[in-house]
């Protein structure tokens, strides 16, 4: 049963796509939460990711300077308090003097805050590829032999398990934060109607907040993961993670957490899948294509079925 | 008309109110004593519903003022409005669909220091058919239950007045009978209620007295059986009176 073929297929095709789907599951989450709270579609959501993988790099390598090797996951919920505080400055900045302008006037300013951002990154840290971690990652020994004992060899380094563990202990955390706290519930309130919430009470600025919070949370996670992944550090990273992460919304349906989850790892599946020899012996399609996978499934999305995959309550 | 505020819980006091530039109460004075049931009717665009936002600082008070046991809130902003004890329940949109029952009387309670697991529970004891859905999506509930989950909500904070817009707009004659008796329920709670309704006859049946608007302006006030009665107002409102 487990051939070469099956261990070709689950080894370098579906493990690092369900990675890929991880990280746009991550990144995907903040998008779908800054729509269903805030009503925009946030352009500097890749931009965010990207400068949170920057600044995990800088405490690393301060620290490392200093003789402290850090794992880039001990390092990331520092990097999150800084992505956090770049958020809430955006906000008070750029976004929320428009919370009651048209829509469009908001998403152009997310637009111009992804250029200032990137701009901003690019004079900090240059505009060249920097490596994250160096040399070649080995795979999990343990897993390895234990998974080849039983007859199903899986090869995964460490850092996708890092990935895996990562993305499910944030997407259990969000899941109580939604349903079990006060804030979270409020969140849910906020997304079902602005309105509503407005003249029951709720604080509406401080469910912004807390949104912008769990979103940059989220999407440093995702910045992080992407790096660890790919071990280089590019300007340019969060903007090609953007269409995918916003086709990833929208097949979950957007404003709808889990599904931004779900849309995540379909559409990591899906482009990763996409270069499968499934005919013949070539790729199916050009690993180049990729990213025109996840862009075709937006738009078949968007004609057939734009309230996402999911029917009513998918929060 | 200065002489029957005094004591009133709520008053308006010559309201000029609209949204942006267009002004739709030109002239409107109502109050709601301690213990009563106010109803206002009118035609469609009479500005019944605008009445309740103006209470609600969701709108432009460009003359008069809105008054709660004696403190002036006029243009005071929605989320400290409902902190001062005013609740409101809005005609449409009025629950939120995708929490269950218990998370919308929870979210009902946001502006409630503490004390919300026993208000909850008092709620199911005036509600008794929200008990048993409590864990149900609101928005999976009848037209009739929502609007129950809609007053529970509201009643949450220790309402000094409850504030419901066309409530019973939309539901069979059933739920209506329902709901205007819930209503007079939550009166003996002690607390007062301002209500406008198309529902006028049903309305003013169970009301102490009543408004009627037209145009933006008080045109009737009276008791809600005066005004039920009164051939002129069956006549334009109550549906072909004879």
């Amino acid at each position: 049963m487990w051939d070469a073929y099956l261990f070709e297929f689950v080894n370098f095709y579906l493990i690092p796509g369900l990675v890929l789907g991880c990280i746009y599951a991550l990144g995907a989450i903040g998008i779908t939460l800054t729509f269903g709270i805030l009503r925009f579609a946030n352009f500097a959501h890749g931009e965010i990711m990207m400068s949170g993988a920057y600044i995990t790099w800088t405490i690393m390598t301060l620290l490392g300077a200093a003789g402290i090797v850090l794992h880039p996951l001990v390092a990331l919920p520092f990097a999150c308090i800084f992505v956090v505080g770049l958020f809430l400055l955006c906000d008070r900045w750029f976004y929320k003097p428009f919370r009651k302008a048209e829509t469009i006037k908001i998403v152009i300013a997310s637009f111009g805050v992804m250029l200032i951002i990137r701009s901003a990154v690019q004079v900090i840290w240059g505009p060249n590829q920097i490596a994250f971690v160096r040399g070649i990652s080995q795979p999990n020994a343990w897993l390895r032999d234990v998974t080849g004992d039983m007859g199903a060899m899986i090869i995964m380094p460490n850092k996708h398990l890092w990935i895996f563990a990562g993305t499910i202990v944030i997407v259990i955390a969000l899941s109580y934060l939604l349903n079990k706290t006060r804030t979270g519930k409020a969140m849910r309130a906020v997304s079902d109607s602005p309105d509503l919430a407005h003249v029951t009470g709720i604080n509406v600025e401080t469910v912004i907040k807390a949104t912008w919070i769990v979103g940059g949370i989220c999407a440093t996670a995702a910045g992080v993961f992407l790096v660890m992944d790919t071990q280089t550090l590019e300007t340019t990273m969060g903007f090609r993670m953007l269409l995918p992460m916003f086709a990833a919304a929208i097949l979950g349906g957007i404003g709808k957490p889990y599904g931004a989850v779900f849309g995540g790892l379909v559409i990591g599946l899906a482009e990763e899948l996409s270069a499968y020899p499934w005919i013949g012996t070539a790729p199916l399609l050009s690993p180049g294509y990729k990213t025109g996978v996840a862009f075709a499934i937006m738009v078949v999305m968007l004609i057939v079925r734009p309230q996402g995959l999911f029917k009513g309550r998918a929060f | 008309m200065t002489d029957a505020q005094t004591g009133a819980v709520l008053s308006l006091n010559n309201l000029k109110a609209g949204y942006g530039q267009t002004e739709i109460l030109h002239d409107l004075s109502l109050h709601v004593n301690p213990n009563e049931i106010v109803a206002v009717i009118g035609p469609n665009g009479a500005g019944k519903s605008t009445a309740m936002k103006s209470v609600l600082g969701l709108l432009n008070i460009r003359e008069g003022s809105v008054v709660l046991n004696g403190e002036e809130i006029t243009d005071t902003p929605a989320q400290k409005v409902i902190e001062k004890g005013i609740s409101y329940v809005p005609q449409t949109n009025n629950v939120f669909v995708n929490l269950s029952v218990q998370e919308n009387l929870e979210m009902g309670a946001w502006t409630r220091p503490r004390g919300v697991e026993a208000r909850i529970a008092e709620m199911y004891d005036l509600f008794p058919d929200l008990a048993e859905k409590r864990h149900q999506a609101a928005g999976s509930l009848s037209g009739g239950q929502r609007q129950m989950v809609a007053m529970a909500k509201a009643l949450m904070v220790d309402a000094k007045i409850l504030l419901l817009d066309e409530p019973t707009a939309g539901l069979s004659p059933k739920y209506r009978g329902e709901i205007f008796s819930t209503i007079q329920k939550i009166k003996h709670t002690g607390v007062p209620i301002l209500i406008v309704e198309q529902n006028a006859k049903q309305a003013l049946g169970v009301s102490d007295r009543g408004y009627v608007l037209v145009d933006g302006a008080n045109r009737h006030t009276g008791t809600g059986e005066g005004l039920a009665n009164d051939p002129e107002i069956a006549r334009m409102f109550l549906g072909g009176g004879h």
